[in-house]
């Protein structure tokens, strides 16, 4: 077992309460005073006992699901700290939830993370603390979406891409572009198919990044309201050819097999879960690029049980957990050591580690009024506009 | 009234045909436990039992049938109470605002269940403080659950009139003895039908469940529903749903034989 | 005192027995429903930081602007009002029917059985039916199979392929009542009025059918208000569709003063229904 130094519980009380509130200055000025001074803890102290932990479907597996299925159990038993789970359905239901305060440790992909931290919910990290963090590729590591003027706010878990996957059979010639589901899904109508989340308006984003330059999007994270609404508008004329929108992988697996959907959005596990015999399929990475996702591990500025967090945080990012966690999910791991770990071909297939592939992701980000691309003569939409527009696309 | 022989074929025909339409997709469900495939398209890949062995084995829907099964009972004990006294109350008195509180019964089964669900999660964390978990799931499933108890209690009352009551009040019993020795007794198949729907509404709620439910409890429905977002676990779910309908016959047919009157079964459904 | 003392009293005293009957279920339908009711309604008054995800607990009518201003809000309104009637119309026409045979017609014995046999798909999870149609209803489905012996076709998923699968799910919920209700009209009274003259197809419009409308109605106000809220079949088989319910779903995230306003459609158009059918007697026969 590993062992913590131990300190005093008031003041890591006081150092939560201060990031915290160092947190919501930041907030409220949207800029960073140079402050050196750090908020996050220097020491751990003794385990709690007991860690609860909000995740997405699959991120925290005790066996549970699937006896083989397991990295809870080593360590409760490492650590001593009990865990409970709750897993959520959409990143909205998780900052409902991460709200309520009654979580330690938080995954969180990157539409919510901003907000976390933005909303005072996230507590700075200290990398030191976490032995394994070294290993973590460097690519993913004090990225925009997991730090903030510097501060640390979260462990980099595993990342993957958005891709587009296409039926060979019925979409010829074999796409090169995103043309596939923008101007050229009239040619499959009905059968096109679209990530079912405000943060799919950052898909069109990237589209228009490469072909309507004049937009001057940069960052498809950071639109204002004319790159918005030409997203927007780029989107509805999609919704015309949308079969259906999908969020979970059962539902777009079953409909590119049945051949309700011939081409859209996917995630890499989805086109290796396709029975060929079904469906002939295909699944690339765009010349535009794509958006992706990488989420974090968070811990909540209002845990009760921190030191738990922390060795959660080791825990999850230790190699041999993050390739079976990030294996059972479908994504490429954290780091090149985890890849040891994984089963043969897994990190090729997932592209781990390839940093000329890491480069074409866009990975989710949160939009925020003040611009991501460094913009401050525009105010940028935020989330909430997303999520008003993405029901008005959805009309 | 005479029925022509065309028009009971007729009435007989269109009863067996929904049948068929209430039992296809279920037959469904069945086959596509034994379906190789793991995303229940058609026609099934080819015949497995592996879905059935790795349920058998899986502790998570086992925990998750136990907790659904003790929130319902324990979320079914609250509302056979509350709407028991709320059923005595609303038949054997007439008082001011009684179309209020009868309308006030109704709403939360009434109300969407994301409206029930919303507006409790708010409640719960933001006003009073509580934290979700067990608890305040079983509050929230008792309260759209009162209803289906006071309408059996109700209803039953309405047919058994006051005559016994009065007459054991007459013979000198106090208010307790009475409702023991007389009323109750005349309730039970009505409480029973009513607590076996509240049982079923409870045991399948997965809207307001979503909001009311804190971290580590994880109810059948909400099992299913995570499962969706876990690679391969569509047919065990399958199974799961098989095992359910299978195991409800047992409770379906017991309340059937306990009550002396069909249609307090049917009225179970409300 | 002792027991038996306060029961006398109580004997006596028939509005303190009243009040010791209420107090405890209407406290807790107050505090737990309408104090939780009225605190979102009131949220629908309020905005929140977009930044912090704060409320800020001023009065505004934005969202209320919002939700009466922009078409698409009218839009989802009226198809799910669409779907919810639609949905209602479907399970009744079934119900009446069905309802009648079961309690008029069958057997007694087949009676009984046939009222188990409504009642158990209601103990299948509503997920996994909602899944069954989803299976059903794709592309080489079985619906699809079944429907090209006579030449028609699976109608996809979208909005069809949501009032097929929502009218499935709650047939339950209406046959039962409305079968119910079949067996409390006395079978003397269907004799009387065949004696009279009257042809079946007049004493069924006459005699039966105005003594079924309350279970009719009753069925009808779970049909209705259970599809006016769904949303997760609305993902399984909806196609590209929303619903009110999707609406206030994913703004209950992120902006809970917006889906509180949302929310309020619903409840109005429910409680009008509610209004509406209060004189049928329907309320207290759900």
């Amino acid at each position: 077992m590993r062992t913590i130094p131990t300190r005093s519980a008031t003041s890591r009380t006081l150092g939560g309460a201060i990031a915290a509130l160092s947190l919501i200055t930041l907030s409220a000025c949207g800029s960073d005073s140079g402050d050196s001074s750090t908020g996050a803890v220097e020491k751990l102290g003794k385990n709690e006992g007991e860690v609860s932990i909000l995740a997405w479907p699959g991120y925290v597996e005790d066996g549970s699901t699937d006896p083989e299925v397991d990295w809870v159990s080593s360590f409760e038993k490492e650590t001593g700290c009990q865990v409970t789970a709750k897993v959520y359905g959409t990143s909205d239901e998780a900052f409902n939830l991460a709200k309520s305060g009654e979580y330690d440790v938080v995954a969180a992909s990157g539409d919510l993370t901003l907000r976390m931290i933005a909303a005072g919910e996230a507590a700075e990290v200290n990398t030191d603390l976490i032995p394994n963090y070294e290993g973590i590729y460097d690519f993913l590591k004090d990225r925009e979406w997991n730090t903030v003027d510097g501060k640390n706010y979260g462990i980099p878990h595993g990342y993957g891409a958005n891709l587009l996957m296409y039926n060979t059979e019925d979409v010829s010639p074999a796409p090169t572009s995103w043309k596939a589901v923008f101007e050229d899904a009239p040619e499959h109508k009905g059968k096109v198919t679209a990530y079912d989340s405000p943060i799919y308006i950052a898909d069109a984003a990237v589209y228009l990044m490469a072909h309507q330059p004049d937009l001057g999007i940069e960052n498809p994270y950071s639109l204002d309201e004319k790159q918005l609404a030409a997203a927007v508008d780029l989107l509805k004329a999609q919704r015309a050819s949308v079969g259906e929108y999908w969020s979970d992988y059962t539902k777009t697996q079953a409909s590119f097999e049945t051949g309700d959907t011939v081409v859209g959005t996917t995630w890499q596990v989805i086109a290796n879960l396709i029975d060929p015999k079904k469906a002939s399929v295909e699944a690339i990475l765009p010349s535009e690029g794509a958006t992706g996702w990488n989420d974090t591990w968070m811990i909540s500025s209002k845990a009760k049980s921190p030191n738990c967090a922390y060795a959660w945080l080791d825990h999850i990012s230790d190699p041999e957990v993050n390739a079976q966690a990030t294996e059972y999910f479908g994504e490429a791991p954290n780091s090149d050591k985890a890849c040891e770990f994984a089963s043969e071909g897994h990190c090729e297939t997932f592209h781990a580690g390839d940093e000329k592939y890491a480069e074409k992701i866009w990975f989710w980000n949160t939009p925020i009024e003040k611009c991501l691309d460094g913009r401050t003569d525009v105010k940028c939409t935020d989330y909430q506009d997303w999520t008003k527009a993405w029901a008005e696309i959805k009309g | 009234m005479t029925i022509s022989r065309s028009t009971r074929r007729l009435l007989a025909a269109v009863t067996g045909l929904v049948l068929v339409v209430l039992y296809a997709p279920l037959a469904l469900v069945v086959v596509n436990s034994f379906n190789t495939s793991q995303a229940l398209t058609w026609p099934p890949s080819g015949f497995t039992t592996q879905w059935w062995q790795r349920a058998a084995v899986n502790p998570g829907a086992h925990d998750a049938i136990l907790t659904s099964l003790t929130v319902a009972a324990c979320a079914t004990v609250m509302a056979l109470v509350l709407g028991t006294l709320l059923g005595l109350a609303m038949q054997r008195y007439s008082f001011f605002g009684k179309d209020t509180v009868n309308l006030l019964v109704v709403l939360p089964i009434a109300l969407p269940g994301i409206v029930t669900g919303i507006a409790l999660s708010n409640a719960f964390s933001s006003i009073l403080g509580v934290r979700l978990g067990f608890f305040t799931l079983v509050v929230a499933h008792a309260t759209f659950c009162i209803v289906t108890v006071f309408n059996n209690v109700q209803a039953r009352l309405r047919r058994m009139g006051g005559n016994l009551e009065e007459a054991s009040a007459d013979l000198g019993a106090g208010m307790w003895t009475t409702f023991r020795l007389v009323t109750l007794p005349q309730l039970r198949s009505a409480l029973l039908a009513g607590g076996l729907l509240a049982f079923a509404l409870s045991f399948d709620e997965i809207i307001v469940t979503t909001f009311a439910a804190g971290p580590g409890v994880t109810t059948l429905p909400v099992w299913i529903l995570t499962n969706l977002f876990r690679p391969g676990q569509a047919p065990i779910v399958n199974v799961v749903a098989v095992v359910m309908i299978v195991v409800s016959v047992a409770p379906i047919w017991l309340a059937q034989r306990l009550s002396s009157d069909p249609t307090d079964t049917t009225r179970a459904i409300h | 005192m002792t027991l038996s003392s306060i029961s006398s009293t109580l004997s006596r005293r028939p509005g303190i027995r009243l009040g010791l009957l209420l107090a405890a279920p209407l406290t807790w339908l107050v505090l737990v429903y309408v104090v939780a009711l009225a605190a979102l309604l009131v949220t629908a008054f309020w905005t929140i930081d977009s930044f912090t995800n704060e409320l800020e607990r001023t009065f505004t009518l934005d969202n209320i602007r919002e939700i009466t201003g922009e078409a698409l809000y009218r839009t989802v309104t009226l198809r799910t009002l669409g779907v919810a009637l639609l949905v209602t119309l479907i399970d009744c026409a079934i119900a009446l029917p069905v309802g009648f045979y079961m309690a008029k017609i069958a057997s007694r014995r087949s009676r009984h059985l046939l009222v188990i046999a409504f009642l158990m798909p209601l103990w299948a999870s509503y997920l996994v039916k909602a899944l069954a149609w989803r299976s059903l209803l794709s592309h080489g489905g079985l619906l699809d199979w079944a429907g090209g012996l006579v030449g028609l076709g699976s109608p996809g998923f979208g909005f069809t392929a949501i009032v097929l699968t929502q009218a499935y799910i709650w047939l339950p919920y209406v046959i039962l009542p409305v079968y119910a209700a079949y067996e409390r009209v006395p079978d003397s009274l269907l004799d009387a009025a065949g004696d009279l003259g009257a042809r079946p197809a007049l004493t069924f419009r006459t005699v039966v059918l105005p003594l079924v409308v309350p279970g009719l109605v009753a069925g009808s106000i779970f049909s209705f208000s259970l599809t006016m809220g769904d949303y997760i079949t609305v993902n399984i088989v909806g196609g590209a569709n929303q619903m009110l319910g999707n609406l206030v779903y994913i703004n209950s995230g992120s902006n809970l003063p917006l889906a509180a306003a949302i929310a309020l459609i619903p409840i109005v158009v429910i409680m009008i229904y509610l209004a509406l059918v209060r004189r049928t007697g329907a309320l207290e026969n759900l």
